[in-house]
């Protein structure tokens, strides 16, 4: 076909303990629409994130080779001036700025005196208008819709002169007709000459609108198919984004005895706790039973996160309804602390922002959730403490050279065995245990599991939430398929594979 | 070995500051830095500090919120106390206890506003610095101070521990034995609290400090105690005020290094939400940091008023400043998570000595200021790049 713009040539990137990207190839053709699938945490961002200078020259190894020659992008700015621009996930707009100030922002219109204002909207109406969008350039972006935004993000980049546009999950946070409208946008700038690269989990929306897909699995390239020559089916894809062996990487968990439910969750709906109309959680009924390793899979912003807190004493969310029952008795749960004290613990996925206290010792971190049992009359029993972190370092294996050890000084391994030692202490009965390997190397994800079947076989029960496919295949007796806020598919461990659970996710 | 007493002189930086500082200070003054008599200056004139940082102590842990209101608040609720006990003529007691009710009102408004509305806590408390010095030197009409207060408000924070043993006089000289007996009775106290504390920890396994270690620690501080105890029994014995900053020190060393509420002031500015998913009512840990900085504000108002024997519509200015100078040179974070009372302490004694010695030099009080904005300053970046310098180890 035409001309090669982009190809990037054996990339490889690593984060401490973590190879997020190995010898990645990618080749996009001029004019094209070229798709990135893969599961998260397949490295398709990391990859974008390396063209576009956002991890500069030298912190990776391979080529990018750009319009043929060799490029050596140290910022952002390096790869906008080539006509490389990026589009986050997470829209970097400023509320409280109109249209035309955000498309400018970094690329302002001067004029002889300062910032040219009459230029600057002319110029963002010109752009605007080419993305569909009615509205004024001086509209404040708070007042318009997310969808808009996205479209205002779009344009921004088109002022930027962008030769190669890329958009990470363009249309995560859009309504059907929304998206449609900007796949056919994308379509339409494609026979003037852009040339795309589209990040996305809606395999219709890719199969729909890219000429290329390339295929990501753990952070390797495993195939780029043709739209034109190749038959490609949503199946097809999915096998190419989950199709990996599972051999010994999860404990065997003989003889834990199955038992009553422990807990039960009927209708539970939850509402955002700023945009108050907006529904997190809708409607969702789970139950677990002593013993039992309950997955919930699901993709990022599924609402699995928001489903475990606003179980969890209301830690999130306003307006909760349902009944939540344990042991069959129903209980209200209205504090943290409350939960606590019924038994049931919430760790966290971010265990840097909002699980450990990094400046802190592992005593101190260990102890937090249940101080009040090593004090007496307010007063902590330093010795008791300290022999209590002593004891969950040896039965977690943690390593570390004392327990007065800074926690912000750990590996993430050892930084998460802390944060489930912390909960542990607190002696609850439900666990819920949300992405608890994220982000830590294969040898402390395998630690991790043993604890979980230790955990089980002392008759507690696990909620394990995961977007890592095989973790949740591999160590559930059930699991639960959550989607944009419902349960959208149950199955026995037995009966669950990877392409079933996918399948519920994206036909729901 | 080598690297173990660089550790500690890391560690200690700011003491061994302290001790240079008094050196320097005693050499540039042939010798007044360390009479008797500016012992008792450095102790009286300062008391309001140790009391005000320990309360803005709280407040910083829990996340280096400040209160910028608390000179304003000494002025106004001084103010006030003069006038129920000098005109109104309320008994002292009386009138002191409504003083610290007023103090719980106060405290209980700001904490509620910071803690419960989220108001930030430098504009919450920027109100109250405007609104309460102006209502106080309003409610003077037009007089300068509120005067006289009553010996019986005075005297408990003025006044000095009477000489109970009869101290001889040698040269001519009064000493009071009693001040040297009780510098005895702590020195004695505290070796035995460190020997015992060590072979405790022996006896249970755990890690203690080396022999040599607690002997020499328990060395410098008994030097110390009876440094102080040896001088006030030249300057006529222990100040009320110094029992009344030991007591308060005493009880919030105590709060921050030994209970459970102490320790989520810390854990809150190390990392709020995960100290709130941990069922710790972090809004109610916030309200007691104000409620608490009130409470003490109102005792500093006893000390600062009790000296002057009047309440001034001046009173209190720049203590907020004082008391935040006092806990960043002290090393108490900035951003919140750490900090001691200990550190506080030797933070809030370096800044009086530097202004004694400046004083006793006879340096312009503008250049004093000067020289404090750069000690401030350098105490700062110190901390910072010590801090850097161990996490890169």
């Amino acid at each position: 076909m035409g001309n090669i713009l982009l190809e990037m040539k054996n990339i490889t990137k690593e984060f401490p303990g973590v190879k997020a990207l190995d010898n990645v190839n990618l080749t996009v053709e001029q004019g094209e629409i070229h798709a990135l699938v893969g599961e998260n945490g397949a490295g398709k961002s990391t990859l974008m994130n390396v063209l576009s200078g956002i991890y500069p020259f030298g912190t990776y190894t391979g080529d990018i080779v750009y319009k043929g020659e060799v490029c050596q992008f140290q910022k952002i700015k390096d790869s906008e001036e080539k006509g490389i621009v990026i589009i986050h996930q997470e829209l970097a707009l400023v509320p409280y700025m109109s249209i035309g100030e955000n498309m400018f922002i970094g690329n302002e219109q001067l004029g002889r005196f300062g910032i040219d204002w009459d230029k600057t909207y002319a110029e963002a109406d010109k752009y605007l208008k080419m993305v569909g969008l009615e509205e004024s350039s001086r509209t404040l972006i708070k007042d318009i819709s997310v969808g808009k935004q996205q479209l205002v993000e779009i344009a921004k980049a088109l002022a930027k002169h962008a030769k190669l546009l890329i958009l990470d999950e363009p249309t995560s946070s859009l309504n059907e007709t929304d998206s449609k409208a900007l796949l056919d946008m994308l379509l339409r700038f494609k026979q003037d000459g852009l040339t795309t690269i589209i990040i996305s989990h809606k395999l219709n929306e890719v199969s729909y609108v890219a000429d290329k897909i390339t295929v990501i699995r753990d952070g390797s390239t495993i195939e780029t198919l043709d739209n034109q020559t190749d038959e490609i089916s949503e199946d097809r894809i999915i096998k190419g984004m989950v199709g990996r062996e599972l051999t010994d990487r999860f404990p065997k968990r003989p003889g834990v005895q199955i038992g009553d439910v422990a807990m039960e969750v009927k209708n539970w709906t939850v509402y955002h706790p700023q945009y108050e109309d907006k529904k997190v959680v809708d409607n969702v009924s789970i139950n677990i039973r002593k013993g039992e390793v309950v997955g919930i899979a699901g993709l990022m912003g599924a609402g699995r996160t928001e489903l475990a807190m606003s179980i969890f004493g209301h830690a999130y969310g306003t307006n909760i309804s349902g009944e939540l029952y344990l042991n069959g008795e129903k209980v209200e749960l209205r504090t943290i602390k409350e939960a606590i004290e019924h038994k049931v613990a919430y760790v966290t996925e971010d265990r840097k922002g909002n699980g450990l206290v990094l400046s802190n010792p592992i005593k101190i971190n260990t102890t937090l959730a249940n101080l009040s049992s090593i004090c007496s009359k307010h007063v902590i029993d330093k010795d008791k403490e300290y022999q209590v972190a002593e004891e969950y370092r040896d039965k977690l294996k943690t390593k570390c050279p004392t327990v007065e050890q800074n926690v912000g000084n750990l590996s993430g391994g050892n930084q998460q065995k802390v944060l489930l030692a912390k909960w542990m202490f607190a002696n609850p009965d439900v666990l819920i245990l949300d992405e608890p390997t994220r982000g830590i190397d294969v040898g402390a994800k395998y630690e991790i599991y043993c604890i979980i079947n230790d955990l089980v076989a002392a008759g507690k029960s696990v909620v394990m939430i995961s977007s890592e496919l095989p973790e949740v295949l591999g160590m559930s007796d059930r699991i639960y398929v959550m989607n944009e806020g419902k349960m959208v598919g149950e199955m026995s461990g037995a009966e669950a594979s990877q392409e079933k659970i996918m399948a519920a996710i994206l036909r729901s | 070995m080598k690297d173990k007493i660089f550790n500690i002189l890391r560690e200690n930086t700011m003491l061994i500051v302290l001790v240079l500082v008094v050196l320097f200070f005693n050499f540039s003054t042939n010798g007044t830095m360390l009479l008797p008599s500016q012992f008792n200056a450095l102790i009286t004139q300062n008391a309001y500090v140790y009391v005000l940082a320990t309360g803005m102590l709280m407040c910083m842990l829990t996340g280096g919120n400040i209160d910028l209101s608390v000179g304003s608040f000494v002025c106004f609720v001084g103010v006030v106390g003069a006038k129920m006990i000098v005109h109104g003529g309320l008994p002292t007691g009386v009138g002191m206890l409504l003083m610290l009710l007023i103090g719980v009102v106060y405290g209980a408004v700001l904490g509620y506003v910071i803690a419960y509305l989220n108001v930030p806590p430098w504009i919450a408390t920027l109100a109250g610095f405007l609104a309460l010095r102006g209502w106080g030197v309003a409610l003077m009409n037009g007089a300068s101070n509120v005067s006289p207060l009553p010996a019986s408000f005075c005297d408990p924070f003025t006044g000095k521990v009477n000489d109970l043993l009869g101290g001889p006089v040698i040269g001519g000289v009064q000493y009071n034995m009693t001040s040297i007996v009780v510098g005895i009775i702590i020195s004695v106290l505290v070796v035995l609290a460190l020997f015992r504390g060590r072979a405790t920890k022996i006896k249970k396994g755990y890690e203690a400090d080396s022999l040599v270690a607690v002997i020499v620690k328990s060395v410098l501080i008994c030097f110390v105690v009876m440094l102080f105890a040896y001088k006030f029994s030249l300057a006529g014995g222990i100040p009320y005020s110094l029992i009344w900053v030991a007591i308060i020190v005493l009880i919030y060393s105590f709060i921050t290094s030994k209970t459970d509420i102490g320790r989520y002031f810390y854990t809150i500015g190390g990392n709020a939400e995960a100290t709130r998913l941990s069922g710790i009512d972090t809004k109610r840990i916030m309200f007691l940091a104000y409620l608490n900085m009130a409470v003490l504000t109102v005792v500093a108002a006893f000390l600062t008023m009790s000296r002057f024997k009047a309440a001034n519509s001046t009173a209190g200015t720049n203590y907020e400043m004082d008391a935040i100078s006092a806990c960043i040179v002290g090393g108490v974070s900035a951003y919140g998570g750490s900090g001691t009372i200990f550190g506080m302490i030797v933070g809030a004694t370096l800044i009086g000595v530097i202004n004694l010695g400046m004083s006793l030099m006879g340096i312009d009080a503008n250049w004093q200021k000067v020289v404090k904005g750069v000690v401030l300053l350098g105490a700062v970046v110190f901390e910072i790049l010590n801090n850097r310098k161990k996490a890169t180890k």
